[in-house]
């Protein structure tokens, strides 16, 4: 514990969290005023979370694990073990970050969506903080050279946040003969922001008062958002959907 | 008391220690010495548990140093290259330290931070300082917890003679309290009237761990860095046959 707070001292001397936590309060601050409904604004803050959170999270852990190098070299020959070093470095990170998520998001869902809808996607946003923060603690434990781990955890985000969603669609249209719901649903599981982003669709859709439980249960959900992913769009192109017959959905 | 037990380490191709067998006593001062690269600060490190061995067994005090940090509270370390967070200040640095490492008897000792005047410089962060005054600082926090067994990697390298005079009286004065102490240096003049025992190691290998009187009545010399040189030129001689350089019997360096 006590060396979590010297993590989050350094950290909060350095002000970035402080700069995050004005971009994010001030953009959902802007949304609520610029959309009239609530869902629309949650939506496009939705975006947001999606790309900005996992970016951040994942930059700044990154520098800061390289940033505390000497820091951890100082306490590991002290009477303290590797995991506790580690785990205070990953506590003092993430808890700052998530700070940041909820000052910056939290108050102006709380004045202006507090609902079901608002506090699922506070929820997404603290698991997606958490979930990058993690990932950048391990590119940048692969890696002794700061350029280079930064440069892994900028293609993780990439990855996530734009290739997967790419790669998923050209598989789906190239296999769109085959039955490959099953499949896809299992891939697109393997990706967090598709999680979060399915997760907070489906609140807006059904406004499902146990969202949270919901979520407990993946398989269902991925097969519930799936059929709507793929009514739509077959509704929209106006071709024979090769599930339509299927009688598990 | 620290027992080495056949102690491996490889980097890569690089065999740093090879086969380590080695017991040091409360008491004793011993001199780690060896040439650049022979694995001295990979057995200290290995020691500190930076450095996870492939094999072979370390006790400290009994406890062996694989599973639980806690032993690590009985040593004091001194990095031959200090490095610390740039922010933090020094004397941030030192209550934080007291904070997550509890003094074993009570008061820390700040002898050789009065003795250095690091007080005056409390609030200046650990980026400004001279490579000098880093290293004081890892002298002083070496030596702040009182602990029963000093590891010091070339302790005096970068001080100016006055603080490297001051520090090696505080080595003295430690070693008179019966801890064990262990040093490297390639100053051996430093060394002269601090060790009780040498411990010569050359590609990884140990060549010798022996008292400093056994040695003087084997080599008949009075100095250590004559003694050295003497068993160096022995031990290189056996070694490398090729090589041009050799060492004189006053202990200097020359070209063949």
């Amino acid at each position: 514990m006590q060396v979590t707070r010297y993590v989050l001292y350094d950290i909060l001397k350095s002000k970035v969290i402080l700069a995050y936590t004005l971009f994010l309060f001030l953009v959902s601050f802007s949304l609520f005023q610029l959309e009239e409904d609530g869902g629309k604004a949650i939506l496009s803050l939705l975006t947001i979370v999606l790309l900005v959170t996992p970016l951040i999270s994942m930059v700044f852990s990154t520098i800061h694990y390289y940033n505390s190098y000497e820091f951890m070299e100082l306490m590991l020959s002290q009477p303290l073990g590797r995991t506790r070093i580690l785990l205070s470095e990953y506590a003092g990170a993430a808890l700052s970050l998530l700070a940041a998520f909820l000052l910056g998001v939290g108050i102006p869902i709380l004045f202006f969506a507090a609902d079901s809808t608002g506090f699922a996607l506070l929820f997404t946003g603290t698991a997606l903080t958490l979930i990058f923060t993690s990932i950048a603690f391990l590119a940048a434990v692969c890696s002794r050279d700061k350029a280079r781990g930064i440069g892994i955890a900028l293609l993780i985000w990439f990855y996530f946040a734009l290739i997967y969603d790419g790669l998923l669609m050209m598989l789906l249209f190239s296999f769109s003969d085959y039955p490959m719901e099953k499949f896809t649903l299992l891939l697109s599981a393997l990706n967090p922001v598709d999680l979060a982003r399915i997760f907070i669709m489906l609140q807006l859709d059904v406004k499902c008062p146990h969202g949270l439980y919901w979520c407990c249960l993946p398989g269902f959900l991925w097969q519930h958002c799936w059929h709507r992913v793929y009514s739509r769009h077959y509704a929209n192109l106006d071709i024979h959907s090769p599930i339509s017959g299927s009688t598990s959905l | 008391m620290i027992r080495i037990e056949q102690l491996n380490k490889k980097f890569k191709k690089l065999e740093a220690l090879n086969g380590i067998n080695a017991v040091f006593n409360n008491g004793e001062v011993v001199a780690l010495i060896g040439p650049n690269g022979s694995g001295k600060t990979t057995l200290i490190k290995s020691l500190l548990g930076l450095v996870r061995p492939d094999s072979g067994i370390i006790e400290v005090n009994g406890m062996p140093v694989s599973n639980e940090p806690g032993y690590r509270s009985q040593i004091g370390y001194m990095p031959q290259i200090g490095r610390y967070p740039d922010n933090m200040k020094v004397g941030q640095l030192f209550r934080m330290m007291e904070d997550i490492r509890p003094c074993q008897h009570g008061k820390p000792d700040t002898e050789l931070l009065d003795a250095f005047q690091l007080t005056s410089i409390f609030e200046k962060p650990m980026r400004t300082l001279s490579g000098g005054t880093r290293q004081k600082v890892s002298a002083a926090l070496a030596f702040y917890f009182d602990p029963a067994i000093l590891v010091l990697d070339e302790p005096t390298a970068g001080l100016d003679p006055l603080s490297a005079e001051l520090l090696k009286r505080k080595i003295l004065q430690e070693k008179k309290k019966n801890k064990l102490i262990l040093i490297t240096s390639h100053i051996l003049s430093d060394l002269d009237d601090l060790i009780t025992h040498i411990l010569y190691i050359q590609e990884g290998q140990l060549q010798f761990l022996k008292s400093l009187q056994e040695l003087r009545k084997q080599t008949g010399e009075e100095k250590i860095s004559r003694i050295i040189a003497y068993l160096m030129q022995k031990y290189s001689g056996e070694q490398n046959e090729k090589s041009n350089l050799a060492i004189s019997n006053d202990g200097s360096i020359i070209i063949k």
